[in-house]
């Protein structure tokens, strides 16, 4: 009798320690504020990676895998801080999609995941400062950083031959770094910036800013800031007043809302944005289109990808605990080992549990460099007759 | 030609932006000294009785488009301002029924009265929120410009557009409307001799048969139309989001007192005198200087202040009058 309840004990530990279980996974993303409009996708994304390794039952032995969504506003660091502690404590989530704006993503990783030891992986927190923060190595991003977004959008100013330019950024971590980091590449291949000044976001009225940058003038504005927010706001007023014609857009502009807002009155202006061409980004916006929603809503490959990289490492250290499976994120996200698609989730994770290697390679071409996060391939669009095309990659 | 384009430059960016936000201003002002004249308190549920106006008017707005009635180049909502103007009547009478009412048979001191006006504040702001959320709305339609940038260089040759929104224009227009009819009303009619008379002194107001309550009312309701005229000029020209309405309350209560508390006159000098020094003193004028002296070269942008400064200057402003002239430029109450 000892001896069958001790077997059915130790049945039951071993039960416990292999079978399936529910694994959450957070998502800090700010579903009201000013990027909110991007959030819905990014959601959809981080869940179409999530069902995916779900239904094919493949990690960790058939565990299902819960997405639960918490909002970190993207401009209120308490707030996302208080989110993110409610995803870890109250819901037991083993790792994290977001946070979405840079601000709010530091404040909440130093705060709450760090200490923790939980890891979050950013699809969108792109400031420059993410790349040298103490993170015990639990922070990575499918994005890159914005020092190399910077460049880019020098490069794209200097080939289409503007040699001084205004800067307008919004008053954050997000806006400052890389006002900062566009500013140090473009006076470095020879440009001048006129003006580097910030703007608050939720103002009524942007006439007094664009006044100032008017008065300092420059062939084209560079409008670091959120499309639902200030950032139009200026270009609003920009507009208005004749200030500008020509608007340089970087990644919170590059959105629908950009289009719908001004239509034909920004023609001419240009942009880029974080997104990978490829086999992968085609692959994953038809399974976007399936699933019902738009795959090339900003960062929602990026998400897909965020995902995808938390599970599949699970699975490479055959442990949901974010201690164990943070030191295997960038051993698949890169080579060696067989690439992979969207869409091949299950694959991979066959692979992983065989004991093999893949590089995982995901909607937005994910190759992370040192400090955990991607080099980054920029869209380059253009806006012309009340339309976005997109001109190329770089 | 320099000239021209320095000229064109300064009211482009400093006095048609001024201009109008100082008439919104001054319609403010003029509604919190008017109740501060014969209510005698600071009503700070100023603000957000001005969003809940504005909050109506768009809904009206909105249904009245939805109909498919338009004013052709005027913005539809100056239909459905009278609906705007007379739920807030409704609801600052009810609210002084409720509240003020009580305070004034107690003869309370002014500061309990401003307390109240704090706690009205927080009601209204969240009813307001109820009503139509914390979002930004933008209602405005027909025609956006009057002058348009690309128009007048081509017009004129200039290198330096000028631009006049329609809601800018119309917002002085209906602000010179609005003051003449108030001021008209204040000094020639019976009803408004009662209320100059019951601020100058109430006891003798009541013993010359004026009906106090009468009076109060009649306060309320005009103050209501200046409320909801001054929020709807505001969210046309600007945009509505009801965090800014309670934002404004500190330029309107700046441009009130520098004027004058309870002096219709001097609310409407003040409205202008903050507008132009916060627009004024956070512009760069290196621009408008290079065109005036083409041989100076200014090093930097000649900017007195970074516009993030620019609600500072009210009270700087106000800071300088108080304790130069407390009563205000044009003599006011003060309590």
């Amino acid at each position: 009798m000892k001896k069958l309840l001790l077997a059915t004990a130790m049945g039951a530990l071993m039960a416990g320690a292999a079978g399936a279980e529910e694994i959450k996974l957070g998502m800090s993303l700010g579903f009201t504020g000013p990027l909110e409009s991007m959030a819905p996708g990014m959601k959809s994304g981080a869940e179409l990676a999530m069902k995916e390794v779900s239904d094919s039952k493949l990690l960790l032995g058939g565990s299902t895998v819960v997405p639960v969504q918490g909002d970190s506003t993207c401009i209120d660091a308490a707030a996302a801080t208080a989110t993110v502690e409610r995803l870890i404590t109250a819901e037991g989530v083993k790792g994290i999609v977001g946070g979405m704006c840079s601000g709010e993503a530091i404040a909440s990783l130093q705060n709450v995941a760090v200490p923790n030891g939980i890891v979050m992986i950013s699809p969108s927190a792109t400031s420059p400062a993410l790349s040298t923060i103490e993170d015990n190595g639990l922070f990575f991003r499918t994005s890159p950083s914005d020092a190399r977004q910077g460049e880019v959008m020098a490069e794209i100013m200097m080939e289409k031959g503007i040699k001084n330019a205004a800067i307008t950024y919004t008053n954050n971590d997000y806006g400052k770094g890389l006002a900062d980091a566009f500013a140090a590449s473009f006076q470095e291949k020879g440009g001048t910036i006129t003006v580097n000044a910030a703007h608050d976001d939720g103002k009524a009225d942007y006439s007094a800013e664009v006044a100032a940058l008017a008065a300092a003038g420059g062939d084209a504005l560079v409008v670091v800031g959120y499309v639902d927010q200030g950032g139009s706001g200026v270009v609003r007023a920009a507009l208005d007043t004749g200030a500008f014609d020509t608007f340089v857009f970087p990644d919170g502009m590059v959105g629908q809302a950009l289009i719908d807002n001004f239509g034909e009155e920004i023609n001419g202006s240009f942009g880029q944005n974080p997104a990978a061409e490829g086999e992968g980004r085609e692959k994953f916006l038809e399974m976007a289109k399936t699933a019902g929603f738009d795959g090339t809503s900003a960062y929602a490959a990026e998400s897909y990808d965020a995902a995808a990289l938390m599970l599949l490492s699970m699975a490479a250290a055959k442990s949901s605990d974010p201690k164990v499976w943070k030191d295997k994120v960038m051993d698949v996200a890169n080579e060696p080992g067989e690439k992979i698609m969207p869409g091949e989730l299950a694959k991979g994770l066959e692979i992983l549990n065989g004991g093999g290697d893949i590089d995982y390679v995901g909607a937005s071409s994910i190759e992370m460099v040192g400090n955990g996060e991607t080099a980054g391939v920029y869209r380059e669009v253009a806006f012309d007759n009340g339309e976005m095309t997109v001109v190329g990659y770089r | 030609m320099d000239i021209l384009n320095a000229l064109v430059a300064f009211l482009n960016f400093v006095f048609i932006p001024a201009a109008a936000y100082g008439a919104q201003l001054a319609l403010g002002a003029l509604g919190v000294t008017l109740i501060y004249g014969i209510l005698r308190f600071s009503n700070f549920a100023h603000g957000d009785s001005m969003a809940f106006g504005t909050a109506i008017t768009i809904l009206v707005t909105w249904g009245l488009q939805a109909l498919g009635v338009s004013l052709g180049p005027l913005p539809t909502a100056l239909l459905a301002l009278p609906v705007g103007i007379a739920a807030t009547a409704v609801l600052v009478l009810a609210t002084d029924r409720a509240v003020y009412r009580f305070y004034r048979a107690q003869r309370a001191a002014p500061i309990i009265f401003v307390m109240a006006s704090v706690g009205v504040m927080f009601v209204m702001n969240g009813l307001t929120r109820l009503l139509i959320g914390v979002d930004e709305q933008r209602f405005d339609d027909g025609a956006r410009f009057i002058i348009n940038v690309r128009d007048f260089r081509e017009w004129t040759g200039l290198s330096e557009g000028l631009a006049l929104r329609s809601t800018q224009a119309l917002t002085l227009v209906v602000t010179v409307i609005v003051c003449a009819a108030l001021f008209w009303f204040l000094n020639r009619t019976k009803s408004g001799k009662a209320m100059r008379a019951y601020s100058d002194n109430e006891d003798l107001a009541l013993l010359s048969g004026i009906d106090p309550e009468k009076v109060v009312r009649l306060t309320w309701i005009i103050a209501a139309a200046l409320m909801t005229i001054a929020g709807v000029l505001y969210g046309l020209d600007k945009s509505f989001r009801p965090f800014n309405y309670f934002q404004i309350l500190l330029p309107i209560f700046a441009a009130a007192i520098v004027g004058g508390l309870g002096n219709p006159v001097g609310a409407i000098a003040g409205g202008f005198l903050v507008a132009f020094s916060e627009v004024a003193v956070t512009y760069p004028w290196v621009k408008v200087a290079g065109y005036l002296f083409p041989d100076w070269q200014p090093g930097g942008l000649l900017q007195l202040l970074g516009t993030e400064y620019k609600f500072a200057v009210s009270f700087v402003i106000l800071i300088v009058v108080l304790l130069f002239r407390p009563t205000g430029l044009f003599r006011g109450k003060s309590v």
